[in-house]
C-alpha cells in the first residue's frame, strides 16, 4: 500500500493526519459552505454588509421564498422530465449495442466501436447548428422531447463504451454453453446476459442521471422559457433576475444541486466504478 | 391456403433460426447506432458543409469556399478566444497532480476515510452552473471573499472577474475544482489497484518517499494517468458553461474561448452567423481530434493485444 499506512507512523504523526484531514477538507469546500451559509442568512444581513458572519438567524424561508416567487420547482420537474427518460433510452440502447460489439464477430466491429467512442468525445459546438436545425425541422425545438431524444442519442456513445467493455469482460464459456443447449440469440442476450449487467447499468444509470441533469448546454440551444428549460438553464435566467440578492441565488443553487447529490451519496460505489470508464480496474 | 402460409412461416422462421448469428449483431447494434449516426455523426460533417456557406440560418446559403476560415484567420477575437483555449489547457493540467497529491493524502484506511473521500469527490456532482455562480459569489467585487482578502493583503481589492487581465485565470481556477475531484478519485481507484508484493520489495531495498513514488507507484498509475489526461484535455477544451456564467466572455471578450465565441457568433443576440460559427467549430473539432486520435489509437493497441 502506498503511501506507508498510517498506523505504521509514530503518534505524533497520526495525530496531525487526523487534525489535517477535516481541515483541508474545510479549506477544500471552503466555496460551497460559504454558499450553503448565504443562503440561510436574512436579506437584512446581506443589506448590513454581514456577508461572512454566522448569520443572525437561519432563514430557511429562502429556501421557501425561492419556490413561491420563482418557477424553480417548474424547472426541477423540466429536468427531471428530460433525464429520466434519457437515462432509460440511453442504457436501453447501449445494453443491445454493447452486447452486440461485446459478443460478436463481425466486420465493422472495431470501427463502429471506434465511432461511438469518438462521438463521445466531439466538441458540442460541431453538433450545434445542426441538431438545432433538426429538432426544428421535427418541430420539436423547445420542447422536453427534443432535449431529451438529442440526450439519448450522444449519451448512447458513452454508454456503448462501458457496456461493450463490461460485456467483454464477463466469462464468454456462458454464452458458448447456452448455444449449446440451443438457446436462441435474443434469449441469450435476456435471460443470460442482461442479470449479468445489473451492476453496469446501475453505474449507467447514476452517472447519465448527474450528465443530463448537468448539461447546461444544450439546455439553451434547444429550450427557452419556463415551460421547457431544465434547472440549469433556469437558474442562469434566475440570476438574472435576482441581481445581488446572493441569499436567493444561493439557495437556487443548493436547490439546483441536491438531486444529483442525492443520488450520489445513494449510489456511491456505482457511480465511480462508471467513472473510471471500467480502464482501471 | 392455411397450410401454405404456416409453412411459408416456418420456412422465414427457419432462415431466422439458421442466420441468427449473422443478422443478431445487426438488430441489436441497429436502433442505438442508427440514433448516433442522426444526431452525432451526420451532423459533424454538415457542419463542415455549412462552414464553407454564409448562412443565417434560415434565408438562402451563400457558397463562399474558405471565406471563413479566410476571415477567422485575421480575427482578433478568433485568435484571443485560441489563445485563451491554450491557456485552459495547459493549466487544466495542473488537476493532474494535484488530483494525485490528494489521492496520495486521503489513501489512507483510518475511521471515516470513506466520507471524507466522497466529500472532497462532492465538486465533481454539482453542475457547472452551480459552480459558476458559486465562484462568481466567491470572486465577486466588495464583498467577495477573495476581493477582501486582497484587500487585506494589497489594499486594494481585486475584482478577478471584472479586470482582463486575470478573469480567465479566475474562470480556469473555478473549473479545476471539479476536476482536480475527478482526477482524485481516477487515483484513488488506481492506488487501490497498486501490486502490494512491488511496493513491499521496493521498502526492503530502502526506497521511500519521492523516489517510490516516482520509480514504483506512477509507473503503476500509468492506465489512471491516461484517463485522466483524456478527461482532463476533452475537460478544458469543452469549456463552456463556466465562461457562459461567470463573464459572459467578457470583460471585453477577453475570457472567450472556442466553444464559447462559436455560440456567440451562431446564436446570441450579436447574430445568426451559422456558417462562421461552423468554421470556429470544425477547428475546435480538429484540435480535439489530435487528442481523440490518440486515445482511440491506443484502445485499438489493446483491443488487437488481446
Amino acid at each position: 500500500m502506498f503511501p506507508r499506512p498510517i498506523q505504521q507512523r509514530p503518534a505524533a504523526t497520526r495525530a496531525a493526519y487526523q487534525v489535517a484531514l477535516p481541515v483541508a477538507l474545510i479549506l477544500w469546500l471552503l466555496p460551497l459552505l460559504g454558499v450553503a451559509m448565504t443562503s440561510l442568512k436574512p436579506a437584512a444581513d446581506m443589506t448590513q454588509g454581514n456577508y461572512f458572519g454566522w448569520p443572525s438567524h437561519l432563514a430557511w424561508s429562502n429556501y421557501a421564498d425561492v419556490f413561491r416567487n420563482s418557477p424553480i420547482g417548474w424547472y426541477i420537474l423540466n429536468s427531471f422530465k428530460v433525464t429520466i427518460p434519457t437515462v432509460i433510452g440511453a442504457v436501453a440502447l447501449s445494453c443491445m449495442t454493447g452486447f452486440a460489439l461485446a459478443i460478436y464477430k463481425f466486420r465493422f466491429n472495431l470501427v463502429i466501436f471506434f465511432i461511438f467512442v469518438a462521438g463521445n468525445f466531439v466538441p458540442f459546438q460541431i453538433l450545434m447548428v445542426p441538431v438545432r436545425d433538426l429538432t426544428l425541422k421535427l418541430g420539436l425545438y423547445n420542447t422536453i422531447t427534443g432535449l431529451a431524444l438529442f440526450h439519448v442519442a450522444f449519451q448512447t456513445g458513452f454508454c456503448t463504451l462501458f457496456m461493450r467493455n463490461f460485456i467483454k469482460s464477463l466469462p464468454n464459456e456462458l454464452i458458448e454453453a447456452a448455444r449449446v443447449e440451443g438457446v436462441s440469440e435474443v434469449r441469450i442476450f435476456w435471460y443470460v446476459v442482461l442479470p449479468l449487467m445489473r451492476p453496469a447499468i446501475a453505474a449507467l444509470s447514476v452517472l447519465v442521471f448527474t450528465f443530463i441533469w448537468n448539461d447546461y448546454f444544450w439546455a439553451t440551444v434547444l429550450t427557452n422559457g419556463v415551460s421547457t428549460q431544465p434547472v440549469t438553464a433556469g437558474l442562469y435566467s434566475l440570476n438574472g433576475q435576482w441581481v445581488a440578492q446572493w441569499q436567493l441565488v444561493s439557495a437556487g443553487s443548493i436547490v439546483a444541486a441536491l438531486p444529483p447529490v442525492l443520488m450520489f451519496f445513494a449510489m456511491q460505489r456505482h457511480f465511480i466504478a462508471g467513472l473510471t470508464l471500467g480502464a482501471v480496474k | 391456403m392455411t397450410s401454405v402460409t404456416t409453412n411459408a412461416a416456418a420456412r422465414r422462421h427457419g432462415a431466422w433460426r439458421r442466420n441468427q448469428r449473422r443478422l443478431a449483431p445487426l438488430m441489436f447494434v441497429a436502433p442505438g447506432a442508427l440514433m448516433f449516426l442522426v444526431y452525432v455523426v451526420a451532423p459533424i460533417f454538415r457542419s463542415m458543409s455549412i462552414s464553407f456557406y454564409d448562412w443565417d440560418g434560415m434565408g438562402a446559403m451563400k457558397w463562399i469556399g474558405f471565406g471563413n476560415y479566410v476571415e477567422l484567420w485575421s480575427d482578433p477575437a478568433f485568435l484571443e478566444s485560441l489563445e485563451n483555449n491554450l491557456i485552459w489547457l495547459v493549466l487544466y493540467m495542473l488537476a493532474v497532480p494535484a488530483g494525485l497529491f490528494i489521492a496520495i493524502f486521503l489513501n489512507q484506511s483510518v475511521r471515516g476515510i470513506r466520507i471524507y473521500k466522497s466529500l472532497f469527490f462532492f465538486p465533481f456532482v454539482i453542475s457547472q452552473v452551480v459552480v459558476g455562480l458559486i465562484f462568481t459569489w466567491f470572486y465577486a467585487p466588495d464583498f467577495g471573499l477573495l476581493f477582501k482578502l486582497s484587500q487585506m493583503l494589497t489594499g486594494h481589492g481585486i475584482a478577478i472577474l471584472a479586470d482582463e487581465r486575470y478573469a480567465t485565470y479566475g474562470i480556469i481556477a473555478a473549473g479545476l475544482w471539479p476536476q482536480i475531484a475527478y482526477v482524485m478519485i481516477l487515483y484513488l481507484t488506481g492506488l487501490n489497484n497498486v501490486a502490494p508484493d512491488q511496493v513491499e520489495a521496493a521498502r526492503l531495498d530502502g526506497a521511500k518517499g519521492w523516489k517510490m513514488l516516482w520509480y514504483v507507484i506512477i509507473p503503476q498509475l500509468r492506465p489512471a494517468t491516461f484517463i485522466a489526461v483524456v478527461v482532463t484535455v476533452i475537460g478544458a477544451l469543452r469549456s463552456f458553461d463556466l465562461v457562459s456564467i461567470m463573464t459572459q466572455g467578457g470583460p471585453y471578450g477577453s475570457t472567450r474561448v472556442l466553444s464559447y465565441y462559436m455560440y456567440e457568433q451562431a446564436l446570441s443576440e450579436y447574430g445568426y452567423r451559422m456558417g462562421y460559427g461552423a468554421a470556429i467549430a470544425v477547428v475546435l473539432f480538429f484540435i480535439m481530434m489530435v487528442f481523440i486520435s490518440g486515445f482511440i489509437w491506443k484502445m485499438y493497441r489493446d483491443e488487437t493485444e488481446r
